[in-house]
């Protein structure tokens, strides 16, 4: 067996994908994280909080991106950003990352041949996201749920082992949505770290487990039904307001 | 670096191009219309100040176009996020950066192969030097417009911003650059700083070549025009943060 794949399913059986330690980040006059901490493993995290509450920054600290102020963000047991990482996590930005006068097949190709993926890997996340009929369509012209599809297809190349994901299904109709989280428990099924933000509170109940986050802070942590049940109520909108409420009084 | 990578951007940068078809003509017609038309204009009044002139023009086209077209897209590459996505895969900033200065390198060439063509071909210009180096100093001279565009996007937040230092960095050198005034007719102080500036060596070279077979002089000219590039994209490479507040 090769190093490479033999490391890889060392690391996949590691608990976590990420550690997050202490991690602290200000972006101008304003903390977005305070001494945060967080571990993320296999399935589908969710990442949920309105908006501004420090979420996309929290998802730039994982793919390395992002200047911090203090802590540590491990992952594998890497630091974030470090070179060898670089082709195993999928990153989705809010905004469309793709070259928007190219068309969907040439921006695959292009980030295939940064990531060395091979040309079969086009065809198969173009068929994961479902834009078969749109693959040599300039994504400029395509819809705005479409042309965020597109960037996602560009996150699944070269079959990464952890995806970050920053509002991908914002903008999807509720059918493409549906679809969209599938997909996202089949990957999370053959073993990748799936962790997804966003601030519509009734995408909470597909995740396999929940980080509910506000001022940069995490609220709560663990499944849809413990997080429920914690706050008493039955829906996790409701269980978000008791939980401000109850760290208010 | 990584040669697959770097390819990958030129060959990207290539295909956005050719999708734009106006740029594309922009970028290849308008420098021969130009030239032409200053052609023109001393052909009744002094068709030998052509021949001073046109080779500067033939140095100074590369440099404009390529400085606005870089700055302006490389700042689309950072607000889009596309570059960001990219500096979080394996790609090195040189990979980035080398990338587009050999796409753009490409594009300075076919448009001063036209430029060199029409300006000699139809316009009679004198042309003592060879014209493959003539050639040389025009993709230079474009490099080092990509390179001065690449470090400038930094500064820029706004394409509106990045159009706005071309008048900043670029049209100082073309007035001291010997096209209004020869440079060794300009007072003390402004001659000392046209020689610190890249376009003076740039135009010097094309000047030489009209007047002169050897090439000596045309090859240091090219080597200072060449440096200032690297430290351009050096510059340009240290302004690319992976981490970014």
């Amino acid at each position: 067996m090769p190093d490479g794949v033999a490391l890889r399913i060392i690391q996949r059986m590691m608990k976590n994908a990420v550690e997050v330690r202490d991690l602290h980040v200000v972006r101008g006059p304003h903390t977005v994280l305070e001494h945060l901490d967080v571990t993320i493993g296999g399935g589908v995290t969710g990442l949920l909080g309105p908006s501004g509450c420090g979420k996309s920054t929290l998802m730039r600290c994982l793919v390395g991106v992002q200047r911090i102020q203090g802590g540590t963000v491990e992952v594998f047991g890497l630091p974030a950003g470090s070179r060898p990482l670089r082709d195993r996590v999928g990153y989705v930005t809010q905004a469309v990352s793709v070259y928007k006068d190219l068309t969907v097949a040439e921006n695959l190709h292009f980030f295939a041949r940064v990531l060395g993926a091979g040309h079969d890997e086009v065809d198969r996340v173009v068929a994961a996201v479902d834009l078969g009929d749109h693959r040599d369509d300039v994504v400029g012209r395509l819809s705005g749920g479409q042309q965020s599809r597109a960037s996602l297809a560009v996150a699944l190349l070269d079959q990464p082992d952890l995806l970050v994901l920053d509002e991908p299904t914002v903008g999807l109709d509720p059918v493409l949505r549906e679809d969209l989280w599938s997909l996202f428990h089949r990957l999370a099924d053959a073993g990748v770290a799936v962790f997804v933000s966003s601030h519509v509170m009734d995408e909470a109940e597909r995740c396999d487990r929940l980080l509910l986050m506000r001022e940069g802070r995490i609220l709560a942590d663990g499944s849809p039904e413990q997080i429920k049940s914690a706050a008493g109520v039955d829906d996790v909108e409701a269980a978000f307001l008791a939980l401000v409420r109850r760290a208010a009084a | 670096m990584n040669a697959r990578i770097t390819l990958a951007v030129a060959g990207r940068v290539l295909v956005q191009l050719r999708r734009d078809h106006r740029t594309l003509a922009m970028l290849l017609v308008l420098p021969c219309v130009l030239i032409s038309l200053m052609w023109w204009m001393y052909d009744d009044a002094n068709p030998l100040l052509f021949d001073r002139i046109g080779p500067a023009l033939l140095a100074m086209f590369p440099v404009i176009v390529m400085f606005l077209v870089t700055s302006v897209t490389t700042l689309r590459e950072r607000s889009s996020g596309t570059l960001e996505r990219l500096l979080a895969m394996p790609m090195g900033k040189l990979d980035f950066l080398v990338g587009y200065a050999i796409a753009f390198g490409l594009v300075a060439a076919v448009q001063s192969v036209l430029a060199v063509a029409v300006s000699i071909g139809l316009l009679d210009l004198e042309l003592a030097g060879p014209v493959w180096l003539l050639t040389v100093v025009a993709v230079v001279d474009a490099i080092l417009g990509s390179a001065l565009g690449l470090f400038v996007s930094a500064f820029a937040q706004t394409e509106f911003q990045a159009v706005q230092f071309m008048p900043a960095i670029v049209i100082p050198q073309l007035l001291l650059c010997g096209l209004l005034v020869p440079r060794d007719r300009l007072p003390d102080a402004l001659n000392g700083l046209s020689d610190v500036l890249p376009l003076s060596y740039a135009v010097d070279a094309m000047q030489h070549l009209t007047t002169s077979t050897s090439t000596g002089q045309v090859w240091r000219d090219i080597a200072v025009v060449g440096a200032f590039a690297v430290a351009g994209l050096a510059f340009g490479a240290a302004t690319l943060r992976r981490r970014t507040p």
